[in-house]
């Protein structure tokens, strides 16, 4: 079902901002894989209108990238045509600001470019919108206020709520992206809008070259006697000075490990 | 004591005499006490009898010890306590200017990566000898780590109070606006981790007005730039690499630079002089959910309850792992007997658990195990055979049947989280 056709002025309004992306080995334009993340969060929640909105070059590389997005089932892209190396952060607040969405959905950070994730900061700096991070899922968006759900580290959750307006932005941790369809892809169009873009002065005194591998950190060893040297090179991982209860009954052995439980905090 | 060789001719004497009646007790009061092996001869040389040297091993074996660690043992009461701390202090009694550092703390004690983000805040204040910087690190609510000075601190602000407890990241950027204000460090650094640091880091430079640099891992001195330094920084998903010069504000991977180990610090703590600005916050903290733990990936568990052969009754340990709110993990054993899923296995050939907490049941400990558990912090075991390698590693061993441990640690959760549950209904 295509998302944006039947307009309701009830629902709230839910932005994804999409960027091209960067295929890792093909290095080929490809639909960003956070940025899917986010807009296949928006398609996942009922009841809202969502709308997809780009800014960038308009060339037919990232335009056939764009497609992508419109393959999971969208009609139109909002595209705002920038320069290729313009800060789009100025543009994009100020078309968030006419648009006036509810909820404003973007991946973490771009696979291009700088890659540094400041965007959906800066855009909540200057709207004055609260911004969450590393979206799992989005519970329930209801009376001007959102509950969701932010992913931790170690597969932990937290939930959260966040006054509306509001900035979110989805991580790896988010569900995978659906499937792009190609006839959905050919039949959507690219709404374009233009917007005075500033140049990034910056980016142009910075050196960027392909990654190279960083060094790995050697295992510096500080030992006076060639004994201490020895027993460095040959040492097995061990912990050292363990706790060894012997001859204990059970329920002093389970008191032990009970008691180390609740030290470091891992029985909830 | 005096360090001046008193020499006495009547007790040098005896002990060149071998058939004097004293001669072993001269011998061994010449020798420093408890070793009679070494002793100061007439003419001031260092005599030693090879009879004398070494100990006896746990085989009935002679062994000689060549480090000299066995007789620095013996000789320890007289001579010094304990080795020595050879760490140079450094105190920086009027710093130049302030290298602010925002540790992520998890589980409230500094890890690596902050130890590492604290060594590259050191080659920051410390390029130019005569006139150094101070390293400042910022902690939020409260915490269990006692090395600062260690990790190469010279002050410490510690910022206590409820309001930074949970997820409060608006909190947290007002008091670190505030200590901008009030003692303006010319460097921000935070790491950029997920536990935190990386959100923190942008919201600052976003709300100083900066333009950070992300993902830097390694600086460089380079007179030409604004502040004398410059960096890399990984860019476009870390298929780039980014020279530019290093902005006030940096958020920097692990490994950035050495953590400090040749030093120690002063930690002086300072507080501000104007209170922490009240915050309406717009985000609330719900608390944390209860996520399945069989649905977190091994690899990432928190805490894993793993079984090995040891594991006679299969439910019961189901039904521990479930109260316990432990992820299930196994030995190849285990896998192999088809008592566990294969994607359970833990160890070289299955998955390499980084868990914080691991609970081995019925373990021995093959090497391909204990190799898979290298990236855990406390493993506790739980085992008949208490010479088995497991115990060697674990921090708490238990030797015992683990039907039975296991049962009674059950009941013993149960109990407390019944316990808890009437706490909460009473209040």
């Amino acid at each position: 079902m295509p998302h944006n056709a039947p307009q309701s002025a009830t629902r709230p309004n839910v932005a994804v901002l999409v960027s091209v992306g960067h295929h890792p080995l093909t290095a080929r334009a490809r639909r960003a894989d956070q940025d899917a993340r986010a807009v296949e969060m928006a398609l996942s929640l009922n009841d809202i209108q969502a709308s997809l909105i780009h800014a960038g070059c308009h060339d037919a590389d990232s335009d056939a990238a764009l497609c992508g997005y419109l393959g999971m089932g969208f009609e139109a892209i909002e595209l705002i045509e920038q320069s290729s190396g313009a800060d789009v952060a100025p543009a994009l607040a100020e078309a968030l600001r006419d648009a006036a969405p509810q909820l404003v959905l973007s991946g973490a950070r771009a696979e291009t470019g700088e890659g540094s994730g400041l965007l959906p900061y800066l855009l909540a700096e200057s709207l004055g919108w609260p911004i969450v991070t590393g979206l799992a899922a989005v519970e329930s968006i209801e009376h001007g206020v959102a509950t969701v759900l932010q992913a931790l580290p170690r597969g932990q959750r937290r939930r959260l709520r966040v006054r509306l307006p509001a900035i979110a932005t989805v991580e790896s941790s988010a569900p995978a992206a659906r499937q792009s369809a190609f006839g959905p892809a050919r039949r959507g169009e690219l709404t374009c809008q233009e917007r005075p873009g500033i140049d990034d002065e910056a980016l142009a005194e910075w050196r960027v070259q392909p990654a190279r591998k960083r060094p790995k950190r050697l295992k510096i060893v500080k030992a006076t006697s060639a004994r201490d040297r020895f027993k460095a090179a040959a040492a097995k991982a061990e912990g050292g000075g363990g706790q060894v209860l012997n001859d204990a009954t059970p329920e002093q052995g389970a008191e032990a490990i009970f008691k180390l439980l609740r030290e470091e905090g891992v029985l909830r | 004591m005096s360090e001046l060789v008193r020499r006495d001719p009547r007790k040098e004497w005896i002990a060149r005499n071998r058939l004097h009646p004293q001669h072993l007790e001269v011998l061994a009061e010449l020798g420093g006490g408890a070793s009679p092996s070494e002793w100061l001869g007439p003419n001031g040389l260092m005599r030693r009898d090879p009879h004398a040297v070494g100990f006896i091993g746990p085989n009935g074996i002679k062994r000689i010890d060549r480090s000299g660690a066995q007789q620095a043992a013996a000789q320890s009461s007289s001579r010094q306590a304990q080795p020595e701390d050879t760490r140079r202090r450094v105190e920086i009694e009027a710093p130049a200017f302030l290298v602010a550092v925002v540790p992520d703390m998890p589980s409230g004690r500094l890890s690596s990566h902050d130890r590492d983000l604290l060594g590259l805040a050191r080659q920051l204040a410390d390029a130019e000898p005569e006139r150094p910087g101070a390293v400042l690190a910022v902690i939020f609510g409260e915490h269990k780590e006692t090395h600062f000075d260690e990790a190469g601190a010279d002050r410490l602000l510690h910022l206590a109070g409820e309001g930074f407890a949970g997820y409060m990241p608006e909190a947290r950027i007002a008091a670190l606006q505030s200590v901008e204000r009030e003692l303006t460090p010319r460097h921000w650094l935070l790491p950029d981790s997920t536990l935190g640091g990386a959100e923190l880091g942008r919201r600052l430079a976003v709300r100083l007005g900066e333009r950070p640099a992300t993902q830097v891992w390694q600086i460089e001195a380079d007179a030409a730039s604004e502040h004398g330094w410059r960096c890399m920084a990984r860019g476009a998903a870390g298929s780039s690499d980014i020279s530019r010069t290093l902005p006030r504000v940096a958020l920097a991977l692990a490994e950035c630079a050495e953590p400090v180990s040749e030093t120690r610090h002063a930690a002086q703590p300072v507080t501000l002089a104007q209170g922490l600005p009240e915050v309406l916050g717009r985000i609330e903290d719900l608390g944390a959910v209860a996520v399945d733990p069989a649905g977190v990936a091994l690899a990432e568990a928190e805490f894993i309850l793993s079984a090995g052969n040891g594991v006679k009754d299969w439910d019961a340990y189901h039904h521990a792992a479930q109260v316990l709110g432990a992820t299930e993990g196994a030995s190849r054993v285990a896998v192999d007997d088809g008592f566990m899923a294969r994607d359970r296995q833990v160890g070289a050939t299955g998955t390499w658990v980084t868990a914080r907490v691991y609970v081995a049941v019925g373990i021995s400990g093959a090497i391909q195990h204990l190799q898979g558990i290298q990236g855990c912090d406390k493993v506790v075991a739980i085992n008949l055979d208490g010479g088995c390698d497991m115990i060697k590693r674990a921090d708490l061993a238990v030797i015992g049947d683990a039907g039975a441990i296991l049962a009674a640690l059950v009941a013993q959760v149960e109990r407390y989280r019944e316990q808890q549950r009437e706490n909460r209904d009473a209040a």
